[in-house]
This record gives structure tokens, sequence and C-alpha cells, in this order.
């Protein structure tokens, strides 16, 4: 187990070089910096001193190197539209998009396992039909509308939750309903199939054969399988809603980084559009670090050795 | 022969049983009017083609028909003093597993991936017999022990992708003989092992059986199997026993044309034939089983009788019987 985990330790922090260094070469590719960072009509001076500040009249290899020493320093530069460091700026942001991120995943698994679960094991019957139609209604309604009408709804006609910003625990309710409700969606399909798959399994029928309560043999058998898929898709989903949150953000006014990804979008705030991309990434290959390593505690079948 | 000594002595009787699948528009009879008996420590043979209604017999017997689908729709199965269909669910399941157990046919699929060996052969242990922590551990190693796994402590704490097929194969049947159940069904538990590993099991199986008196159905395609394990043996065709008898009796002297067919299509160990027999056609779909005797577009000796009508029961003595209009009208 413990070689297990060095293993995908060490390739995680093969991605995150990656990403670094895809980063810093893309930032590079698509137009001097400096040319971005300064007024259009001031002259070469202005140019050369600003490529000077952001260290651009060093060789490439040296630029490099001195970015990724940064970057395991934790210092992504400072932003050019208000001169505040870009670690500062995320760090201060991310608990407000992972608290949402997270309330949203919550509310999406509390509602899509026992419906899932339930739409299986009364295949066919109303159980089944409403899980089936609040698939649908989940998938067909796009997040900006859903958050849209969330508001005029329960802010503007019946005044009950804050239209926007973040705030006292009632604040965070029609954002992580917004963010969570698609996913809930695709998740109870999700439960309900693989459910299904396992349901037909001869080691179902074999311990309904010991005599099991089915209660038990659905909990215990049953579902320690068909979560296995549901797993892969929650890991997909938390990175997804680094994206998502891009939308619900705007939606809500949500101080996240999915905001200051747009603003830094809006201003061409080259190291804030860097920071965010280097957090997402991070992000991502560690939720897939996490997902590998509660695979291999969820289903032994997997190798612990490469 | 057992039945003679043992005289009233049984343990299982299922008497007109009737298992339909229930479709859109079709009603597919996979069981169809099956009556048989299990005495106590015999061994009984059910023997068929695929999609004859063994497996779905042996099903309704544990009443774990496919859900939703398949319904018991009549018959009655009696173990010892109780019809197993008058049972609540709840009663039902103290039958399963403790006096009842099965073995199936695949032994890759029928164990979780998930739990431990151990975990999986205390089950029953833990929920039949009440016992638990190292008085449920020490069972499980002596059954383990009993079907001659190797170092059972250890082999306890792996799962079942490290055991290899005859091995799997065994912790599913101390799965089901840990509670030294009455009754044992066998549904093809060889089927999909290779044949040495095959022949360890047969032997192994039928060692337990004589040491502990459990009664066992032993369901298969493979007459050899039958010869070899079986005391009786019924014959299953499209949903019905179409013979039933001493194993002896119908390897000498077999009724219907089917056992008939069923015999020479068994290869024999230096048998100077050239090509192995084999049945033509193919079993009848249970979508449009034909009217009258359902072989009859297979049989060579089909009349037009055959064609008609279903053939009545034919006693041979004893317990034997066959329905087949040329004993009935030989007569």
């Amino acid at each position: 187990m413990v070689k297990y985990i060095g293993f995908r330790l060490f390739q995680a922090l093969l991605g995150l070089w990656f990403i670094a260094t895809l980063v810093f070469i893309l930032s590079r590719s698509i137009g001097d910096p400096a040319e971005v960072f300064t007024a259009r009509n001031s002259g070469v001076d202005a140019r050369e001193i600003m490529a000077a500040k952001l260290g651009l009249d060093r060789p490439v290899h040296e630029q490099y190197l001195k970015f990724l020493g940064q970057l395991v320093r934790l210092d992504l530069g400072d932003s050019v539209s208000n001169g505040i460091p870009v670690t500062q700026i995320l760090v201060e942001r991310m608990p407000a998009t992972f608290t949402l991120g997270l309330i949203a995943l919550i509310f999406a698994l509390v509602f899509s396992l026992p419906l899932g679960i339930l739409g299986a094991v009364y295949r066919d019957t109303p159980v089944d039909w409403v899980a089936k139609v609040l698939a649908f209604l989940g998938q067909s309604m796009p997040p900006f509308w859903l958050g849209i009408m969330l508001i005029i709804l329960f802010a503007v006609v019946w005044g009950l939750l804050p239209p926007a910003g973040k705030g006292e625990w009632h604040s965070y309710i029609l954002p992580g309903f917004t963010l969570g409700w698609g996913v809930m969606a695709g998740m109870v399909r999700l439960v309900r199939s693989s459910m299904l798959d396992v349901l037909d399994s001869d080691y179902v029928a074999m311990a309904r054969a010991k005599g099991l309560p089915e209660v038990v043999v659905i909990g215990k058998h049953a579902l320690r399988n068909a979560l296995l898929p549901v797993l892969t898709y929650s890991s997909l989903v938390l990175g997804a809603f680094m994206n998502g949150s891009v939308v619900v953000e705007q939606v809500f006014a949500w101080p996240g980084i999915g905001t200051s990804a747009v603003q830094s979008v809006v201003r061409r705030d080259f190291p804030v559009i860097q920071g965010v991309v280097i957090v997402f990434g991070s992000f991502f290959i560690l939720i897939n670090l996490f997902v590998d390593i509660m695979y291999a505690v969820i289903d032994p079948r997997i190798k612990y050795t490469q | 022969m057992l039945r003679e000594d043992t005289g009233n002595d049984l343990l299982l009787r299922v008497e007109g049983l009737k298992t339909y699948f229930f479709q859109r528009n079709a009603v597919l009879k996979a069981v169809d009017g099956v009556s048989f008996s299990v005495a106590q420590g015999e061994a009984v043979g059910l023997v068929g083609e695929s999609g004859s209604g063994k497996t779905m017999t042996c099903l309704s017997l544990m009443r774990l028909v496919p859900q939703p689908g398949a319904r018991i729709v009549e018959g009655e199965i009696w173990f010892k003093g109780d019809n197993l269909l008058d049972l609540t669910e709840h009663e039902m399941r103290a039958y399963r597993g403790h006096r009842m157990a099965i073995v199936m046919q695949d032994p890759q699929t029928s164990l979780n991936p998930v739990y431990t060996v151990g975990e999986q052969v205390a089950e029953p242990v833990r929920l039949h017999l009440k016992e638990r922590g190292q008085q449920a551990i020490a069972r499980v190693l002596d059954s383990l022990r009993a079907v001659r796994i190797p170092r059972p402590e250890l082999r306890l704490g792996q799962y079942p992708h490290q055991f290899s097929g005859g091995m799997r194969q065994r912790v599913v049947a101390a799965m089901g003989l840990t509670t030294q159940p009455e009754l044992l069904i066998a549904d093809e538990p060889t089927t999909s092992l290779d044949v040495t590993i095959q022949a360890q099991f047969l032997r192994l199986i039928r060692d337990l059986q004589q040491d502990s008196g459990t009664s066992v159905i032993w369901v298969t395609h493979d007459l050899g199997i039958v010869a070899q394990m079986c005391d009786r043996v019924n014959v299953m065709y499209a949903g019905r026993i179409v013979e039933s008898g001493r194993v002896r009796q119908i390897y000498k002297e077999p009724q219907h044309p089917y056992t008939r067919a069923l015999l020479d299509s068994v290869p024999l160990m230096g048998a100077r034939r050239e090509k192995l027999y084999q049945i033509e056609g193919q079993p009848p779909d249970l979508r449009s089983i034909p009217q009258g005797c359902p072989f009859w577009p297979r049989c060579p000796e089909a009349m037009d009788k055959c064609k008609e009508q279903y053939p009545p029961r034919t006693s041979l003595g004893g317990e034997d019987f066959v329905h087949c209009w040329l004993t009935e009208e030989g007569r």
C-alpha cells in the first residue's frame, strides 16, 4: 500500500511539473507579455522596462528555472492590475470555491445515492419513474438559467434567501443547489445503472441464497461494488466544479476563484490567469490521486504494486 | 436403492411446480409442472440441455426466481413437513443458507470480489448458527479444511481474486456446507472447471455427502457426472420431467427417446464410434413450444399422436416413470 501511494505521489508530481511547463510555454507563445502589459502607445522604452521587470530579458532557460523555483516556493508573481501577490489572491478566494463545490457534491450525493438505489431495486415502479423524471429535469436545465430562476423565486418573489454574495450559512443554499442539481441528475442515472448491473450478478444471488435479509444483500454486497463507478464520476465532478463554478459564481457574484478567473481574463491579468490554471490543474491531479487511493481501499483487486 | 431402505424418509417432495416468466406479450413456461422427490442422504440428478428449466427449478426450490419477471404460479414444495411456498419471506430466509444451500455454476462470479473469503464463509455462520468471534472463525476454518483448502488460516484473510477457479468453487461449497444443510443444490458446479479439477471437486462433494448425510440435487447436462454421483435421475425437457428413474435402470434401459439420445451423445472411453452422436435440431424456444410432446420435432420415432397430445405419465415400477407415447402404447 505504501509503495502504491508513493508511486502515485511521484506520478502526481510529474503531472504538476508538466502543467507548470505547459503554462510557462503557453504564456510565452501567445504574444509578448511585455507588450500586453504596457499601454498601447508607450513606446519601446516602456516595453523594455516592463520586460526587464518581468524578467523577460533573460535567456529562456533562465526564465524557466526561475519560474519553477518561484513555483516551488508558491510564488506565482504579482497581479498586474493591483500588485497583490497572486498566491494571496488565490488563497483568499479558494475557500469560497471549495466550500461551494463540496456543498454541491454532498447535496448531489445525498439525493442521488438513495434515489439511484431505490430506482434500481424497485425497477419500473413509481419510485423509479420519479428518479427518471428528476434525472431528466436535472440534465436539461443549464445552471445559469436555473440559478437566475432560483434567484427570482426565492430572493425576489418570496424574499426567503439572499440573491447573491457570500455571507451567513443560508447564502450557500441557492448557489450550492444550482451547482449540484445537474450533477445530481447524472449521478442518479449512474447509481441506478451501476446498481442494476450488480444486482444481476451471481454474488448477489449467492448472498440471497445464504438467507441474508434484503437490506444486507443490497447495503453490503451490492452497494460497495456499485460505488466504484460513482467514485470515479464524483472525482470528475469535483474537477468540473472548478469550471462549473465559473458560471455559477458569476450568477451569484460568489467571491471564488471562478470570479477572479473571469475578472483576470477581462483585465488581461496574466499572472492571475497562470495561477488559476495551475490551481485548477493541481486540484484535478490531487483528486485523481485521492480517488486512486480510495479505489485500492474499496476494491482489493486493484493491485498495490506496479 | 436408498429409497427402498429408508422407506418414507423423504426430505423434499416437489408437486406440480410451475414457474413462469411474464413478459410484455408472452408467458414463458420455464418450469411447467415438475414433480420429483429427494430422500434423505440421496443424490438426485436433474439432467437436460440448456434452457430445459433445470436452473429455474432449483431457484424455485429456494424461492429465488428472478424478480421482477418470474413467478412460481403453482405447485407445492414440501421440505420435511413444511410447504415452502406457504412460508413468509422471513420464514423462508431461515431455510436459505441454513437447511438448504446452493453452489452455482461459475465460481468466478459467485463470490463477492470486495470481501474476504473468511468474511463470506462466516456470514451464514453468524446469521443462522448465531456464532460470533473466535467461535465463528473456528467453524469457518473447519469448513475450509473440510473442502481441503490448504493453509486455511492464511486463506481466510484473502480475497476471491487470490484463489484459482477450483479453489474458489471449494470456497463456495464451504460457504454452503458450513451450516450443515440438509439439502445441497449443485447447479452445474463443475462446468467451468477443467477436467482434473472437476474430478477432484466431484470426489470432494461425494465424500462430504457420505460423511454428513446431506441430500444433493445435481444439476448437469453431463450424464457422466450423474452416473458417478447420483442415485436417481430426472431428465428434463422444455420445462418438464420426461423420464425419472434409478440411475442404473435408466442407463440400462432408457425409455424416452430423448434420454436415449442424451446417452448416445456421451463420449465413451475406447468406443469405436467415428463421430459422436448429436441430437438433431435445437431445444424448443419457450415462446413457441410445439403442441403435443415438445420433443416430437427432434424425435426419430415421432408418431402422429405425439403432435397432438402430451403423453400421460407411464409408471415403470416403483417411482420410476416416463412420459412417452411409445411406452404408453407399447403396453
